[in-house]
């Protein structure tokens, strides 16, 4: 209409929203509204200063927090066939998976690592819900197997943070199949005597929780996490009335026993390093179960056992074979 | 009277007009409609068999979820005798969502668990329309550890749109019972043979059908979320739920592709609800088969064949 109009007034917002934007130099708190500097926001691993709210965070985050001085080494992950029902909504699954790949430079939701925790060798496994919702996928099924593997290699603990939506329903019914086979890999871990401890972090629902999730040896929450099967919204939809405060958060799944602990991120580095210290230590005369290692001398099987039986029956490595050479035989099947 | 599914419209007004016919026959005994009757007799058939012979995967699921559809009542009710149903998870209460038992097979002893959608009003809502809560699984492992421990073979029916979602199902860990009751599934030392014989849905079906043997009837689904909550979610529309039910392969002949089930048992013409005893017949024999097939083997050998079958599952593809 006018200079004004035309003119100054896109140049004053130019210039505003320049300034509010360079690098994010100070981040909103999403809970409070509170103003904090990015530098401190990093050293409090995203955890507001003001009011302890404690935000997302994706891997690396994670690891850097976790691991001995932050170093790690991450391992690769089996690729999987991507988009094996060529899904399309309103957009191409194919299309949402670039983005999300672009967006966190991961190949899909599940990021693995080993390093050590106070000197322990751990391999630890985090879902990042940047990408699409951190939803279990086959990729994620196959990393979170992959994880559980290297964990029995190394004979370390496995730690790992969830953080997911659910089930990948872009991947239909080989999303759900996920349930069951990451299932098996916490089997694995379970026989192999291994810890696996499950750190719980805001949100953590559906499938996932409905299987690998809520599986761990010691199960671990960050403070006001949604951690549920379904939805807030899709019960207040079926029941009809609406839900107390702090419904499906960490503390109240804490109270209801479905938690050992809600532990604030600034003391979970510590709690970790305990609980898998206290769980690997274990004296095997102590305990009905000794912890199996691998040299099958190691501990004392009671008398009137057949050791060569036992070992048939319960050795990891006789299993893994067994499982390959089967695995080789259905591959020579169907060619 | 016959519930006709929105896609049956031509199907139900020939078998209709055939009704009519028979009526104004059995007034008139001297009116000749022999003829007649069979000409529409056989049109009636022919519409129903290419009706049934190009389900979409939504009409599938609407014959899937069709009220008269035999449900696991029935079907024990035909093929285990002596079925001695067992309540409770031994935590807080009973499920009728979903029933388990021990019961004679074949002449063989089994368990046997599965969800009860109900058929009537009264029965729906007692058995919370198949929508089990944490109770149910949790009474569902309990009977899975027991048959373990007599070396009972266990048989799954699986029909259940998913585990409900209500605030006391939260409260007492709905997610924790479906990944025990799986995980129970997949520590079995006896075989399991899990047949979805309507709906399978979603996690709540897993908990069930994490089996050495996975079979479908010809026109259940299986799906990771129903049709209408994918549409919702991924269209924001929950009238898409066609397009959704097509997109996520939903059908017994889609899974057998992907080689996510074992086995298809087809249905009588115009589906399972058209003749109930023969389906029920079918899948009894198919189940035996099944179990038949794994005579003989260790606890050990069962457990593995679990494990290799679902981590085989999409590997086929690996690049």
């Amino acid at each position: 209409m006018n200079w004004l109009t035309n003119f100054a007034r896109p140049k004053v917002k130019a210039f505003f929203s320049k300034r509010n934007t360079p690098d994010n130099l100070w981040v909103n708190c999403t809970n409070c509204g509170s103003m904090v500097f990015h530098r401190d926001l990093i050293a409090q691993q995203f955890v507001c200063p003001s009011c302890q709210f404690h935000m997302r965070i994706g891997p690396t985050e994670r690891f850097k927090a976790i691991f001995d001085g932050g170093l790690y080494e991450t391992f690769d992950l089996p690729d999987v066939l991507p988009d094996p029902l060529k899904f399309k909504d309103e957009k191409k699954y194919a299309d949402r998976i670039k983005e999300s790949r672009s967006k966190t430079s991961q190949t899909d939701a599940v990021v693995s690592a080993t390093g050590t925790l106070d000197g322990l060798g751990i391999v630890m496994a985090v879902q990042n819900f940047k990408f699409m919702g951190g939803s279990l996928g086959m990729a994620a099924g196959e990393a979170l197997i992959r994880s559980a593997e290297v964990a029995i290699q190394k004979r370390a603990p496995f730690i790992l943070f969830t953080a997911a939506g659910g089930a990948r329903m872009q991947e239909g019914i080989l999303s759900l199949m996920q349930m069951p086979r990451t299932t098996i890999a916490v089997q694995i871990l379970h026989e192999a005597k291994l810890p696996y401890i499950v750190v719980l972090t805001d949100p953590t629902t559906g499938g996932v929780t409905a299987s690998y999730a809520m599986l761990g040896d010691v199960q671990i929450a960050e403070p006001g996490a949604l951690i549920g099967f379904a939805g807030p919204r899709v019960i207040e939809q079926t029941i009809r009335e609406k839900l107390p405060e702090g419904f499906q958060r960490s503390e109240y799944l804490l109270e209801h026993g479905m938690l050992d602990m809600v532990v604030h991120r600034h003391d979970l580095r510590k709690t970790l390093s305990h609980i898998t210290h206290l769980l690997m230590d274990r004296s095997p005369g102590k305990s009905d179960t000794p912890p199996r290692a691998l040299d099958p001398g190691a501990h004392k099987i009671p008398s009137g056992v057949d050791r060569n039986n036992l070992q048939a029956d319960h050795s990891i490595d006789s299993e893994i074979s067994k499982e390959e050479e089967q695995r080789a035989r259905l591959a020579g099947q169907t060619p | 009277m016959h519930v006709f599914l929105d896609f049956e419209t031509q199907i139900a007004d020939l078998e209709g007009k055939i009704e009519e016919l028979r009526q104004v026959a059995a007034q008139d005994p001297a009116m000749n409609i022999g003829e007649e009757l069979g000409k529409l007799e056989t049109k009636a058939a022919a519409q129903l068999r290419d009706t049934y012979a190009k389900l979409t995967p939504w009409q599938k699921t609407q014959v899937a979820r069709h009220p008269v559809r035999p449900h696991f009542t029935d079907y024990v009710g035909q093929l285990v005798e002596d079925f001695t149903p067992l309540a409770g998870d031994r935590s807080f209460g009973e499920d009728k969502a979903i029933i388990a038992g021990l019961g004679r097979f074949e002449g063989r002893s089994i368990a046997v668990i599965g969800h009860e959608k109900g058929a009537d009003t009264q029965s729906r809502l007692e058995h919370n329309f198949g929508m089990a809560r944490p109770e149910g699984y949790r009474k569902a492992a309990r009977i899975m550890a027991l048959a373990d421990r007599f070396c009972l073979p266990v048989v799954a029916l699986v029909d259940t749109t998913g585990a409900y979602p209500g605030r006391g199902a939260e409260e007492r860990g709905q997610a924790e019972a479906i990944a025990r009751s799986t995980e129970m599934c997949l520590s079995l030392g006896v075989p399991l043979v899990s047949v979805i014989i309507g709906e399978g849905g979603s996690g709540g079906a897993v908990a069930l059908a994490a089996a050495n043997r996975v079979l479908m009837l010809e026109h259940s689904v299986y799906s990771v979320i129903s049709p209408e909550g994918c549409a919702s979610i991924l269209w924001r529309d929950s009238e898409r739920a066609k397009d959704a039910a097509a997109a996520m392969k939903i059908t017994a002949q889609d899974l057998l592709g992907l080689k996510v089930i074992d086995q298809i048992i087809p249905e009588p013409v115009g589906g399972a609800h058209r003749d109930p005893a023969r389906a029920i017949a079918d899948t009894g024999a198919a189940i035996h088969q099944a179990l038949q097939e794994m005579e003989g083997w260790t606890g050990q050998a069962l457990r593995q064949d679990r494990r290799v079958k679902f981590l085989e599952i999409g590997r086929a593809g690996l690049v």
